[in-house]
């Protein structure tokens, strides 16, 4: 579902920041992307959630060629992607409801429709008593929760995310995890980018490690 | 709560404990079924810097509605000028001795009656022509010493004119020394104002306009630069650009519309107030000037259907100016 090949990137005329980072993301699969700060795990994730284009290699993404995208096609092929940003990225004007539905709302669906969708969702990541506060109001796992739910409202068939766990409890991470293992089992492919190594360990996925730019596999 | 929510499995999990998740369910769908408040709008309507805008596209609003009120007040006073001039010609009698120019008025009268085209013809009175003089030579002239030619007004038939050639050799053969005036000169100065009034006053339109629509344009890059996390993420979540610009255009038809209204209907008032205060000098000498200039002063429903338009053309080019602005600036963005 995703390919790179010897994909550099860099920003301006600055050095690279990826250097021949060749890997490829099977559906349905589950992988982490760990490294060191400033190895180049966002800039990686900026690339597959087509924020960024790489500036060489080859990269396709659902079978097309990122290089050949036109603009107008991004919107379908974003829909396909679920992202949860390590700072959240919550509107702080809408509800936590409204911040989970907006995907939906987005796509033109009737709010009658998703409505149930996102409560259940909500209450199960633990903010059914909170879908109609805003963000400002909510503690940092709480908004992490949030935005989590937002990324997996419209099961995705890629979910993306930087450090979901790092502003949560020990026992809510790993019930965040139990979430991105059952959408998984669901068949959405997985990348979460995560410093932490205990929670690594705990499961037994592929690992994709960045270094100064470079990319080993451990599967 | 029926339970903790966190002991359960996720919504997406296949192997929930059914009796929890049930219980879940229903507790869900008790909050489903109360009234759900109406959703935000996407963009904060408080961060579109709304207010200074509203004031900006309602004076511009104002100025459009003004120049086209005045510019239809300026029309129809050099049509009806216009109208009035050409209904008439005036035959010139040079100044004889008192006999002769009676009967020579007597007989232009009697020709010009016979002629087709031709409704009335009178010759002006020595009152008549005395009270024309009075305003340059003042009220105890003597025109007897005077040499004051005499005039013979023609009135004719709109709908049949008269061959104006074919009198004027008539009379000048009749009366050696008449002379015609057709007015055809005035009428053609006047012309060239009235056009020249009218399309100074589209140019000014048009710069308004073209102000109102630089304004909008700044005011949507900055209201899409201030709203730019909002961009980012509907972006992210897959939003197509027209959904993105509709965000905004809403906000921005709305704002041109109010904005527009408020324009329009302060310039309907201050032509109400203008019209009012004329009336108050009516039957006065200003009055029966500024009459002969502009006419009645009050504007008629083709300037009222203008201002209409003007009001609504504000608002489109408001909502048409930011919807450009929004895909210009996702363009740059993206």
């Amino acid at each position: 579902m995703i390919r790179l090949e010897n994909v550099g990137l860099r920003y301006g005329m600055g050095p690279e920041v990826l250097r021949d980072v060749s890997f490829s993301i099977e559906r349905g699969s589950f992988q982490f992307l760990t490294g060191p700060s400033g190895a180049g795990k966002t800039s990686l994730m900026r690339l597959m959630f087509l924020a960024l284009k790489p500036t060489r290699g080859l990269m396709s993404l659902f079978e097309h060629d990122v290089a050949t995208l036109s603009r107008s096609s991004l919107p379908t092929l974003r829909r396909r992607i679920g992202v949860v940003f390590q700072d959240f990225r919550l509107l702080e004007h809408l509800t936590t409801y409204e911040n989970v539905a907006l995907p939906l709302r987005v796509m033109g669906r009737d709010e009658a429709d998703y409505r149930v969708d996102v409560l259940e969702l909500l209450s199960w990541v633990g903010l059914g008593e909170r879908a109609h506060v805003h963000p400002p109001v909510l503690s940092g796992g709480e908004k992490q929760r949030a935005a989590i739910a937002r990324a997996v409202i419209t099961q995705p068939e890629l979910l993306l995310a930087d450090e979901p766990t790092g502003n949560v409890d020990p026992t809510l991470a790993r019930r965040l995890l139990r979430l991105f293992f059952e959408l998984n089992r669901l068949g959405t492919a997985i990348i979460i980018a995560t410093h932490d190594i205990g929670l690594m360990d705990q499961y037994d996925a592929r690992r994709l490690v960045l270094n100064n730019g470079r990319m080993h596999i451990y599967d | 709560m029926a339970s903790d929510p966190r002991d359960q499995a996720p919504p997406v999990a296949a192997d929930a404990d059914p009796a929890a998740a049930e219980a879940e369910i229903e507790d869900v769908q008790d909050v489903a079924a109360t009234p759900h408040p109406r959703p935000n709008p996407i963009v904060p309507p408080t961060s579109l810097a709304s207010r200074a805008l509203f004031f900006v596209v309602a004076i511009m609003s104002f100025l459009a509605c003004i120049t086209v009120g005045a510019v239809a007040v300026i029309g129809d006073a050099a049509s009806e000028w216009q109208t009035d001039i050409a209904q008439e010609v005036t035959i010139q009698v040079r100044p004889m001795n008192g006999e002769e120019t009676r009967q020579a008025l007597a007989e232009l009268v009697a020709l010009v009656r016979g002629m087709p085209g031709v409704s009335e013809a009178r010759a002006l009175s020595e009152d008549e022509i005395r009270d024309l003089l009075e305003p340059w030579l003042g009220a105890g002239a003597e025109f007897d010493e005077l040499p004051v030619p005499r005039l013979v007004v023609v009135e004719i038939d709109r709908d049949n004119p008269p061959d104006i050639g074919e009198m004027r050799r008539l009379v000048q053969s009749a009366v050696p020394g008449a002379s015609l005036d057709d007015h055809d000169r005035w009428q053609s100065r006047l012309r060239v104002m009235a056009n020249t009034l009218v399309a100074g006053g589209l140019g000014i339109l048009l710069l308004v306009l073209s102000a109102t629509v630089l304004s909008v344009v700044f005011a949507t890059r900055g209201a899409m630069a201030s709203n730019r996390d909002v961009v980012e993420v509907l972006h992210l979540v897959g939003a197509k650009e027209a959904f993105i610009a509709r965000q905004f255009e809403r906000h921005f038809l709305r704002l041109g519309f109010k904005g527009g209204l408020a324009g329009g209907i302060l310039a309907l008032a201050t032509f109400g107030v203008i019209s009012w205060i004329v009336g108050q000098f009516a039957a006065t000498p200003a009055g029966d000037q500024i009459d002969a200039l502009f006419g009645p002063m009050s504007i008629g429903w083709p300037a009222i259907l203008g201002i209409l338009g003007t009001i609504i053309l504000v608002a489109l080019l408001t909502a048409i100016t930011s919807r450009l602005a929004v895909f210009h600036f996702l363009k740059v963005f993206d």
